[in-house]
């Protein structure tokens, strides 16, 4: 626009013109990556929530049943325990993550020769599907051939070989080592980014004061790192409560469908037995559980004071 | 990253608790930790077969062989059906998300006209909606345009599932582009579309193999999507033959052929990370601290 009104000879019309040509040339560059969403995503979610209250099977007759598959989820025994199984889950696996990946992050900050390879080092599993990173571990895991039981054997941790992803008593531990591994790396930069944002004066200042390294971590660091912790635990809630890869592969949901989570469970319903009603239902569910665990961590980020 | 240009002050690291050796020893420890599982599946891909699957296991293979990829051809359509069907998702995927992004972050960047914000906040706001949550729909549009189990309709899929976080770092990079610059390719004569293609196209190439490498990895690793969208088995990709691996035949899981298919897919991951770890961590950094 700066360049039509620097010629002063342009009539208003022809600048109109212009005008109506650059808001239409704006919008045509843009249309693509709308319709897209429209069609993959905004359909979609606006269909979720017109199946979920219909009986709708994948082949035959689909009929309006209102809010008969809400109060279906209430009384599915296998639901609550999705629920209870996933949330547990997040409980254990989030402070395992913060805490690895807090002193990760303090560890690839420190001034050393070769601390860029440490950094590659760590991050590199976050690269590999989640997926692929299942079938690995079912593999380390196995009590036959598995490199984990051969491990702690020769150290005489345990005396036999563990089944791990079969025994009740062992298969969370051995399912958040994996996810762990796969995924502390990314937790570990985004805590990185945050620390290399605090500006050295400040402990500068504090150890003039006579701050101890324990305390200039608990009173300049962690606070000015309450953004960047409420970002990474936002990201981290919603990754661990929408599992699905991790139980499906390492454990098909078992031992006695003791692992399946909330998104196994829509998975089961939806493309199993085909209540594709029911699994939008499910999903509908989880988008507010979703909403509600994500407003309430946003509330950390708000009331934080700008530095 | 700033990472490496910063002179911290030791004083104020961890530094002052542990000893410089030690904390090379913590250090090294730790990585190995982290490298070991993927180093170990390597070796063991290129095992003799028996020697994958012994127990207690080896580290370093007696030998070096291929046969474990061989067997993998034993699954389904054969390993090259797979791979040729994972890369070609992931090719799709990321001519597809950075065309889109391109032009869709070019124009919210430089235009304005009416619903613009309308239509950013739309794209954005996918990013805070799981996809999880709207696989059955999807499945039940793709099968009425008759696009599942094939490569392009699993492509689509993962292209706008990538527009999010594409039209976000390219609309930021073109902002950062001074117009100054396009002004001059108007006067020139340009019109907005060889000036994007002519001019911008070299400038923001950054942002634009940033949007490439997420497209890639996220269509290469992809899991449940096209666990539901590929139903027929000579469609599967890569993860998914490898579930099928991991459930053996007759009960019997072919170890070796598992350690094999893992070490194929794997591989694209780390050597297009460990090339362009650069701008992968710029879109880390972009996508994260600004979102």
């Amino acid at each position: 626009m700066t360049a039509i009104t620097s010629e002063p000879r342009i009539s208003k019309v022809e600048m109109a013109r212009q005008r109506f040509r650059k808001q239409y040339t704006g919008l045509l560059f843009v249309l693509p990556a709308s319709i897209f969403t429209i069609i993959f995503f905004i359909i979609p979610l606006i269909m979720t929530m017109f199946m979920s209250l219909h009986n709708w099977p994948l082949i035959g007759e689909r009929s309006y049943t209102g809010l008969e598959n809400y109060s279906r989820l209430l009384s599915d025994q296998q639901f609550w325990d999705s629920l209870a199984f996933t949330t547990r889950y997040t409980l254990l696996i989030t402070p395992i993550i913060f805490i690895l990946a807090f002193i990760l992050a303090q560890l690839v900050n420190l001034p050393l020769r070769g601390v860029g390879f440490f950094r590659t080092a760590y991050f590199l599993p976050v690269v590999i599907g989640l997926g692929t990173s299942s079938l690995l571990w079912v593999w380390l895991l196995n009590d036959r051939i598995g490199l984990f039981n051969a491990l702690l054997l020769s150290l005489g941790i345990i005396e036999r070989p563990i089944v791990w992803l079969a025994d009740p008593q062992y298969v969370m531990p051995a399912i958040i080592v994996s996810v762990v591994w796969k995924t502390v790396g990314f937790t570990m930069i985004l805590l990185l980014t945050g620390m290399q944002a605090i500006p050295d004066e400040l402990y500068d200042a504090a150890m003039v004061d006579g701050a101890g390294y324990l305390a200039r971590i608990r009173y300049i660091m962690l606070p000015l790192l309450r953004r960047t912790f409420a970002l990474a635990l936002i990201l981290s809630v919603i990754g661990s409560y929408l599992g699905f890869d991790q139980f499906f592969i390492m454990t098909r949901g078992g031992p006695q469908n003791s692992t399946i989570s909330v998104v196994y469970w829509i998975y089961t319903n939806s493309f199993t037995y085909f209540k594709m009603g029911y699994g939008a239902a499910l999903s509908i569910v989880l988008l507010v559980i979703l909403a509600i665990l994500s407003v309430i961590q946003l509330r950390l980020l708000r009331d934080e004071t700008e530095f | 990253m700033s990472a490496a240009t910063t002179t911290p002050n030791p004083q104020n690291r961890a530094g002052m608790l542990l000893s410089k050796g030690a904390l090379y020893v913590i250090c090294t420890v730790l990585a190995l930790l982290f490298l070991f599982p993927i180093a170990w599946t390597f070796m063991s891909s290129v095992k003799p077969p028996a020697e994958a699957s012994a127990s207690p296991p080896t580290f370093l293979p007696s030998r070096v062989t291929f046969d474990n990829y061989f067997k993998l051809n034993d699954y389904g359509a054969g390993v090259q059906q797979y791979l040729f069907n994972s890369v070609g998702v992931a090719v799709m995927t990321v001519i597809g998300t950075i065309v889109l992004s391109t032009l869709a972050g070019f124009g919210f960047s430089r235009f304005s006209f009416r619903g613009k914000n309308v239509l950013f906040v739309m794209i954005l706001a996918t990013l805070m909606i799981p996809f999880q949550s709207i696989l059955i729909p999807l499945f039940l549009i793709l099968t009425n345009l008759k696009l599942h189990n094939t490569l392009f309709g699993l492509a689509l899929v993962y292209i706008t599932f990538q527009l999010p976080f594409g039209v976000f770092i390219m609309r930021n990079t073109f902002d950062t582009v001074p117009r100054e610059i396009e002004e001059a390719a108007l006067l020139d004569g340009c019109s907005s579309l060889t000036m994007l293609y002519r001019v911008m196209l070299t400038i923001v190439r950054p942002g634009i193999i940033t949007v490439g490498i997420y497209a890639f990895l996220n269509a290469w690793n992809e899991f449940l999507a096209a666990l539901i969208f590929m139903t027929r088995e000579s469609m599967f990709t890569l993860p998914i033959l490898l579930v099928t691996v991991r459930s053996g035949y007759y009960g019997a899981i072919d170890w070796g052929a598992l350690q094999a298919g893992v070490t194929i897919t794997i591989i694209p991951c780390v050597v297009i990370f460990l090339l362009l770890q650069r701008y992968y961590m710029r879109g880390l950094m972009g996508g994260a601290l600004k979102g």
